[in-house]
């Protein structure tokens, strides 16, 4: 459990904010310039805060108040920058191996061949990192953090320098470093997707303070959120049971507490429990049951909330079976079709795109 | 003419190496050798944590070091040996203090020579060295630090191994420039053959000599044949070492 207190002032920019990272991946996101960086350096130590207090499990790590500032090599924090930073004079071994040599005696020794094997960069240990492409610095930058035996590890926008393919080339390899070791993450981004697949925990940054935190399904159905994660990739998380594929019209059938929804076909096996990310411009309500319409996918919903925003749109909260999720539409159609709290209604998905826990890429965002 | 002649013969002479040279330029080739090894040596690590301080954020006195650092680049030769002979003469505040303290004299002796070669050869050790640091991403070493390494073990670990290439780049200038260094020398540590007569001042004495042209012309040629291979050692070690950091930066 990581806790960091901090307040920073930058000329006219103020930053005041309490963050708690339980086990699991706790993801700081927001815009590009709310401060996340900055708030992973303080927990780094690589910055002071002008005021505040870094506590991870029960170390103190940084404490203005009791002039305590633990340098950053003594804290045992793996931080993936955001640009590699992979040693030049170095071959990928011993770049791999650099932290170990500092790691302390009685810290568990991972093992390379593992954590080349996980991160798929054991054909690289013999070149250099100048001959590597952006995706395999990244993975041999993510190995070099891990080996270093942290007690966290700290992962600054470790995709944003990547293209869209090598992104969602190294999604999996996070995914599967989030559910084999159990050393916690601080993942900072500013995108939504990334976070809907791997946060466990999100604390959403908002101009230098937390306007959101809690449980990633929480925040991420949370209607008043809306507007701070972002109107247009806003979407929350649904899971669903894979019930039945269907080869002959290419679907597959999975089971939600509502009901039965229906995907271009995918390659897990019956039972098997996905996260299904459903974005909140994609849903359209409907007071009655519609007919006659080519979505597949149309649950019974309870309305528990309604969130005008300052624009045209407002967001509905929808309690669909025993999952919370959000939907957008806009104003007129809440005032036209006198939706309020309470009211049962029919939400119409017009996609829905696989999320977190899924070991294969998102399929593209079909209508159905 | 009676130059270009002499020197004709003196090269194609097929004589041996050894018998080339006559005993007092062996003497000079070999003192030079020594001396500007020595200076090289010595001052090699003074001029890389100097390098180190100049190239770092500013700091109170930082403008100060560096043109003391540099003064012997722009001054006359002479005039910092003339003030090398007032300081560490014999007669001279640090000369008596290291005659007394620790028996050490260095007007008129070679140990004197290392001294003035160290000095004019420094600002290009320190030039070089300081070009290097400043290539250094100051990011790398967050990165080292956030893995576990206490800022010496960065800097032996990853600044000095990055930095190499302009270190042997310096130590090279340095050591060439301490073979041909002459006026700072020659005030301070004279000219005795088989004591302080470097190369340099080997070939102004044999000029001032009559028939000394002959030898001097074959201490000139030596002396080339020293800078060039010097020089080009230094570009084939710089560029052996880059070449390991950095083979073509292109990304796949």
């Amino acid at each position: 459990m990581l806790r960091l207190e901090a307040q920073q002032t930058f000329g006219p920019f103020r930053m005041d904010v309490e963050i708690s990272a339980p086990r699991g991946t706790t993801a700081l996101f927001g815009r590009s310039g709310s401060g996340k960086t900055t708030l992973v350096n303080i927990v780094a130590g690589l910055l002071r805060p002008d005021v505040g207090r870094v506590v991870l499990d029960d170390t103190v790590l940084t404490d203005t108040q009791r002039g305590i500032f633990c340098s950053p090599h003594k804290r045992r924090l793996g931080y993936v920058f955001q640009d590699a930073r992979l040693f030049p004079h170095l071959s990928v071994r011993k770049n791999l191996l650099y932290g170990q040599r500092y790691a302390p005696p009685d810290a568990k020794p991972l093992d390379l061949m593992q954590i080349t094997e996980l991160l798929d960069i054991g054909d690289l240990l013999d070149r250099r990192p100048a001959g590597l492409s952006g995706g395999e610095r990244q993975r041999v930058a993510i190995g070099r953090a891990i080996l270093s035996a942290p007690r966290m590890l700290l992962m600054d926008e470790p995709l944003a320098s990547l293209d869209n393919d090598r992104k969602s080339e190294l999604l999996p390899f996070l995914e599967r470093l989030r559910d084999n070791s159990d050393v916690p993450i601080l993942y900072v981004s500013h995108s939504l997707a990334e976070i809907a697949r791997l946060a466990t925990t999100i604390a959403v940054i908002d101009n230098g303070h937390v306007s959101f935190s809690g449980p990633a399904a929480q925040v991420l159905s949370n209607p008043r959120a809306v507007h701070a994660l972002g109107v247009r990739e806003t979407g929350s998380i649904l899971p669903a049971t894979v019930v039945a594929h269907h080869p002959t019209d290419r679907l597959t059938e999975l089971a939600t507490s509502a009901g039965p929804v229906f995907l271009p076909q995918v390659t897990h096996a019956p039972g098997t429990v996905l996260q299904l990310r459903i974005a909140a411009r994609d849903i359209i309500l409907s007071k009655t049951r519609p007919t006659d319409i080519s979505a597949l996918n149309v649950l019974p919903a309870t309305i528990t909330e309604i969130h005008p925003g300052a624009g045209p749109g407002a967001a509905v909260g929808l309690m669909v079976g025993k999952s919370r999720i959000v939907a957008r539409i806009t104003r007129r159609s809440v005032a036209q079709m006198a939706l309020e709290p309470g009211q049962s209604v029919y939400a119409v998905l017009k996609s829905t795109a696989l999320a977190a826990g899924d070991e294969i890429q998102a399929p593209p965002a079909l209508s159905l | 003419m009676s130059f270009g002649r002499t020197a004709f013969r003196t090269l194609g002479g097929p004589r041996e190496l050894g018998a080339w040279l006559g005993p007092e330029e062996w003497q000079a080739i070999a003192l030079s050798l020594k001396v500007a090894f020595w200076a090289t040596a010595l001052s090699l690590p003074l001029g890389i944590w100097v390098a180190h301080l100049l190239a770092r954020p500013p700091f109170p006195g930082q403008q100060i070091l560096n043109g003391l650092v540099h003064l012997p680049l722009i001054l006359p030769p002479v005039v910092t040996g003339y003030f090398l002979l007032i300081l560490f003469g014999r007669q001279g505040p640090v000369g008596q203090f290291l005659e007394t303290y620790f028996g050490l004299v260095l007007a008129f002796r070679w140990t004197g020579a290392v001294l003035a070669t160290s000095v004019m050869a420094f600002p290009l050790l320190v030039r070089a060295i300081r070009l290097g640091f400043e290539t250094v991403d100051p990011r790398l070493h967050a990165a080292a630090s956030t893995l576990g390494a206490a800022p010496a073990s960065v800097f032996l670990s990853v600044t000095l191994p990055m930095i190499l290439p302009h270190i042997l780049t310096g130590a090279i200038l340095a050591f060439a420039k301490a073979l041909g260094e002459f006026g700072a020398t020659i005030t301070f540590v004279s000219n005795i053959p088989g004591q302080t007569q470097t190369l340099p001042s080997a070939i102004y004495t044999f000029l001032q000599v009559p028939g000394g042209e002959a030898a001097a012309v074959r201490l000139v040629v030596v002396s080339i044949v020293l800078a060039v291979g010097a020089l080009a050692l230094s570009e084939v070690l710089t560029r052996r070492a880059r070449a390991r950091i950095e083979p073509s930066d292109a990304q796949a």
